[in-house]
């Protein structure tokens, strides 16, 4: 009897201890505002980071079979809860963590990694960042255990600044963006790289206002029209962007808007026919964009959330990020950050580098148009973007003051 | 002068939305003595019902039965919640429209999600009517503007020159003795809230079209309502009204009529040290704090007339 048992027990003890090893998954803490004013963006990151995470996995995980497992986490938008949660994220033996909402959460991420890492050299953490575009984030602020995903604001207003050099009409142009370290580091760079290319280009009007305060922007539209400008360039976001581009409608403002965020929540919704054929955006991938392997799953993410899948980059991250762990063969923080540093990865849109000198990203970008006449539209109203301008991932290349200390 | 014409313009109009925005909380706390932490929440409710209505009926069915259900929302909340606390006190009252405040928002944002929805105007308002400065005036914002003015005048007669308005005045004062003589006073004060729930929810549908309806509007422009409220003399429309104006063209101008703080004090005989300590303070520009201004109205009114512009007691 006993005998018989025997090759039936060592199979079940061979599938269950498989089992055991398949299903320990590898967790991802997810660091984002989940409640509060911007819960509405850290739900949409969150949503993005489940899909993207859920392809990974349909396709065998990583590490030969492991799950990526995203676990969420609220910081409130606020970096003193973020070094709570990253103490406690220490405390439940997270290697990983992951955020994109304000790029002063960013900093105070990348100094809690830094001060975990020195002092817990045995459970190190490693930060990848999916939107926090602060320059100095991989500048002065640099740090190995820091990856950015997404192009930060000098390389975007490089890249849209090299765009509005090639419109031969444009003379004037007027900067609005918000009054806090984003807003004027877009202003300041919109600024310096239009006179470099473009010393014929006028600045009409440089203004920063407060930030998520004002209901009436007609006052602004008034001194936009006063100033003669042709084009208006702002990094604003959110409700700042929407109520800007509705009360210039509102207004017959005769007026293009070269923006960084005019696709994000609801946006194109709340400025519906304003914006057609008047607002270019800078992305790294839009719905209009003739690639099969990304129009499906973008579609795919529709299907399962009623919503359009806006972030490309957080597929790009987390496809390098299972790369870099299978190259690895490992899932020790450092020796992942060191499969990271200058990763390459053929994504469908053309190489992606991780630059090994400041870990940021460097991946194609695209000018697009708001325009009716296009297959996918953004949140069922009809308009959609049209690439007007691409550029190569080389091409948006900075340099970096990073003096990176390695491990 | 044309800009200074369409600062006025826009200041006036940007001002009176204030104003229909505010009337509510002033009527309800001059009637009935509740301060609603609600009252933006109401507002916020107004422009979804009236985006949903305006789906099946067109903008203007919306803009009349959106205010009557919010309205009947209201009454319906006074019913059932806040006469039960009412017995208990002021700080009761407080807490419970502060929860409701809340409760209403978060069941907004389940039903319609958290993003903005598609709510405009329909193109007959959004035609110009005229244009100062080269800059069209859009159709809708007379049209607000008027009707706050009507709801403006309308209860003050209401209030001051009908049986109605002196019913509700004595169930204020003297509400035992009211109820003595026949008159149904918890009525009363369930229509005031209603009718003051109502006015938000009219708000509401014009300020969701004319600006944008999203889950963040009710927390943006919660704080205004009472700045103004405050500034005005809690518990006076005409004080609200004047308030309203007030800080409408006050912020339209700060930000039409942009100076440094370094200019402004040189303007009146000072000579800021540009490169000194505060070389940075004097370089703000009144454009950037034009948002604040309000606040500091608020506070300096605070210190030199507590009782605001037109209220009839101390805070």
């Amino acid at each position: 009897m006993l005998l018989k048992f025997k090759p039936i027990a060592i199979v079940a003890a061979l599938l269950l201890g498989g089992q055991v090893h398949a299903e320990e998954a590898l967790r991802l803490a997810f660091v984002d505002p989940l409640s509060g004013p911007l819960a509405s963006s850290g739900q949409l990151g969150l949503k993005h980071y489940q899909y993207a995470a859920a392809e990974i996995n349909a396709a065998g995980g990583v590490l030969g079979g492991r799950m990526i497992e995203i676990v969420p986490f609220d910081n409130k938008a606020n970096p003193q809860e973020t070094s709570l949660v990253l103490r406690r994220l220490a405390d439940e033996g997270f290697s990983f963590v992951s955020q994109g909402n304000s790029s002063a959460v960013a900093a105070a991420i990348i100094d809690a990694v830094e001060k975990n890492n020195s002092r817990n050299p045995d459970h190190k953490m490693m930060y990848m960042n999916y939107s926090a575009v602060d320059p100095a984030l991989t500048n002065e602020k640099c740090s190995f255990w820091h990856f950015r995903f997404d192009t930060e604001v000098n390389m975007k207003t490089a890249a849209m600044t090299t765009f509005m050099a090639t419109q031969k009409d444009l003379k004037k142009v007027y900067l609005i963006n918000q009054d806090y370290s984003f807003g004027r580091a877009v202003g300041e760079a919109s600024h310096k790289m239009l006179n470099e290319k473009r010393p014929d280009i006028e600045i009409v009007g440089e203004e920063y206002h407060p930030l998520a305060k004002v209901k009436d922007f007609s006052p602004y539209i008034a001194k936009i029209k006063a100033s003669g400008a042709q084009a208006v360039m702002t990094g604003n976001f959110g409700a700042d962007l929407t109520l800007l581009v509705k009360a210039a409608r509102d207004a017959g403002l005769d007026v293009d808007w070269y923006t960084y965020y005019s696709s994000l929540l609801g946006t194109v919704t709340a400025m519906g026919d304003a914006g057609v054929d008047r607002v270019y955006e800078l992305v790294e991938w839009h719905e209009n964009i003739d690639n099969a392997e990304l129009t499906e799953f973008a579609e795919g993410y529709k299907a399962e959330y009623q919503d359009d899948w806006r972030y490309m980059r957080v597929r790009t991250m987390l496809h390098m990020f299972a790369n870099a762990l299978n190259a690895a063969g490992t899932d020790d923080p450092e020796a992942v950050a060191k499969a990271l540093d200058n990763a390459s990865y053929d994504s469908p849109l053309g190489p992606v580098r991780m630059q090994s000198e400041n870990h940021q990203i460097i991946m194609p970008q695209y000018v697009t148009l708001l325009s009716r006449d296009v297959e996918h539209d953004l949140e069922g109203t009809g308009i959609g973007r049209k690439t007007v301008a691409s550029f190569q991932a080389e091409q948006v290349k900075l340099p970096t003051t990073c003096d990176m200390k390695r491990p | 002068m044309a800009l200074f014409l369409l600062f006025l313009a826009n200041g006036l109009a940007y001002g009176l939305t204030l104003f229909l925005l505010s009337s509510g909380v002033t009527l309800i706390f001059s009637m009935m003595g509740v301060l609603n932490f609600a009252h933006a929440s109401f507002y916020m409710l107004g422009a979804y019902l009236g985006f949903q209505i305006s789906q099946v009926t067109g903008f203007w069915g919306g803009l009349v039965l959106a205010p009557l259900m919010v309205g009947v929302i209201g009454g319906a909340v006074e019913r059932y919640g806040l006469r039960r606390v009412h017995a208990h006190g002021h700080v009761a009252e407080l807490l419970y429209t502060f929860g409701l405040a809340f409760l209403i928002e978060e069941i907004v944002q389940l039903i319609w999600g958290r993003s903005a929805v598609n709510y405009v105007f329909p193109d007959l308002l959004r035609t110009p009517i005229f244009a100062i400065a080269g800059l069209d005036y859009p159709a809708f914002r007379v049209v607000m503007a008027a009707i706050s003015v009507m709801a403006f005048l309308m209860l003050l007669l209401l209030l001051l020159r009908t049986r109605v308005g002196l019913v509700v005045q004595s169930a204020l004062t003297h509400a035992r003795m009211t109820a003595m003589l026949g008159h149904n006073v918890p009525m009363v004060f369930m229509s005031v809230f209603a009718v003051g729930s109502g006015l938000a929810g009219l708000a509401g549908v014009l300020g969701g079209a004319a600006l944008v309806t999203e889950p963040m509007m009710a927390q943006q422009l919660g704080p205004i309502v009472f700045v103004i409220v405050v500034i005005g003399g809690l518990g006076s429309l005409f004080g609200a009204f004047v308030a309203s104006l007030a800080v409408g063209l006050l912020q339209t101008f700060a930000v039409g009529f942009d100076r440094s703080l370094g200019q402004l004090a040189s303007s009146v005989g000072l000579a800021p040290d540009a490169s000194g300590n505060f070389a940075e303070l004097w370089s703000i520009s009144l454009s950037q704090i034009a948002p604040l201004l309000p606040y500091m109205l608020l506070i300096l009114m605070l210190v030199v007339r507590p009782r605001g512009i037109a209220g009839k007691r101390d805070l």
